[in-house]
């Protein structure tokens, strides 16, 4: 990192990257805000891995029914996301290194992409949402499965389906928000420390990447042979 | 902006997409508890290489190293502790 010229007075009479008070130079900065994330990160680990424990002891317990629910969700479109979002880490990694080679504008242009592969991933999910619906998949809606015997394992999948879905969609469109108003201010601004929160923003990105990635196998490959 | 580290990048997703489709296809073929197995392995995998390329856990120092692994040993715990309840019930 080319912390001199980050330090560089602008034409604007005010330093590109401003150091905050409490720290010593840009990289310390730089430092405690990635760290930051990392201690977020953490948290989420914990959240998201109590889903993941709930959904190991039932497919434990109901492993016929899990099995069954599972051949319920569509693996097309499951595997299709999974690519989209694996995508849109991979553009999310370049517009941090963008950033970090103060390319501004290619990093807002590759925010922007990694923010539309996001919505791509929120469209088709809600897609599956919709056939779930009217395959009547729904949990407490209208919840029908066949054989009725499986029906109360399956019910419980679908809970779990829809919670680690809905949970992750819920990370996802934050996510996205964020990505936007990032992709703006690096597009226009010249005096924020824009690079430090890209790369916030990159790591909390891939963080909602990695929950998908085991997400995507304990919700559609369960029992597809 | 280093052309190398793009590049790494750029094999990193090729190798993300690999893993997506080794894990999708073995997925059809009947392993048995394999299967589980394979998935699980993959996704780690796949895990590993976002964590150490694309979050930078590779690039960064032995401080963020020991937070991302304090997250995973803590939910080993939380595992562990569960499991003691549900592994005793007589139900």
């Amino acid at each position: 990192m080319n912390v001199d010229a980050a330090l560089a007075p602008s034409a604007h009479g005010r330093s590109r990257s401003h150091v905050e008070q409490q720290f010593d130079d840009l990289e310390q900065q730089r430092d405690a805000s990635n760290l930051g994330m990392w201690v977020f990160l953490t948290t989420e680990t914990l959240f998201f891995g109590a889903l993941f424990f709930g959904y190991a002891v039932s497919r434990t317990a109901f492993p016929e029914a899990f099995a069954a629910a599972s051949r319920h969700t569509s693996i097309v479109l499951g595997t299709i996301n999974t690519a989209v979002l694996l995508t849109s880490s991979f553009t999310m990694a370049l517009a941090v290194r963008f950033a970090n080679a103060r390319r501004r504008r290619m990093a807002a242009m590759l925010l922007a992409v990694t923010a539309a592969l996001g919505l791509a991933f929120a469209g088709i999910k809600l897609t599956e949402y919709g056939i779930e619906y009217r395959e009547h998949l729904v949990p407490t809606l209208d919840f029908a499965f066949a054989p009725e015997a499986l029906k109360r394992g399956a019910e419980l999948f679908f809970w779990l389906y829809f919670t680690s879905t809905g949970l992750h969609l819920a990370h996802l469109s934050i996510g996205i928000a964020i990505v936007v108003a990032f992709a703006a201010i690096a597009w226009r601004s010249r005096s924020t420390d824009i690079e430090a929160k890209i790369e916030g923003i990159g790591l909390y990105w891939h963080f909602v990447d990695l929950v998908w990635i085991f997400l995507y196998p304990c919700l559609y490959l369960v029992a597809r042979t | 902006m280093n052309a190398d580290s793009a590049r790494a990048d750029f094999f990193v997703w090729v190798a993300l997409l690999c893993l997506l489709a080794l894990t999708c296809g073995s997925a059809f073929i009947p392993l048995g508890s394999m299967n589980l197995i394979a998935n699980i392995v993959i996704a780690a995998i796949k895990a590993v290489l976002v964590a150490v390329f694309f979050m930078g856990l590779g690039r960064r120092g032995p401080l963020v190293r020991l937070v991302a692994i304090a997250g995973l040993v803590w939910l080993a715990f939380l595992v562990a502790l569960s499991v003691n309840d549900f592994a005793t019930r007589a139900v």
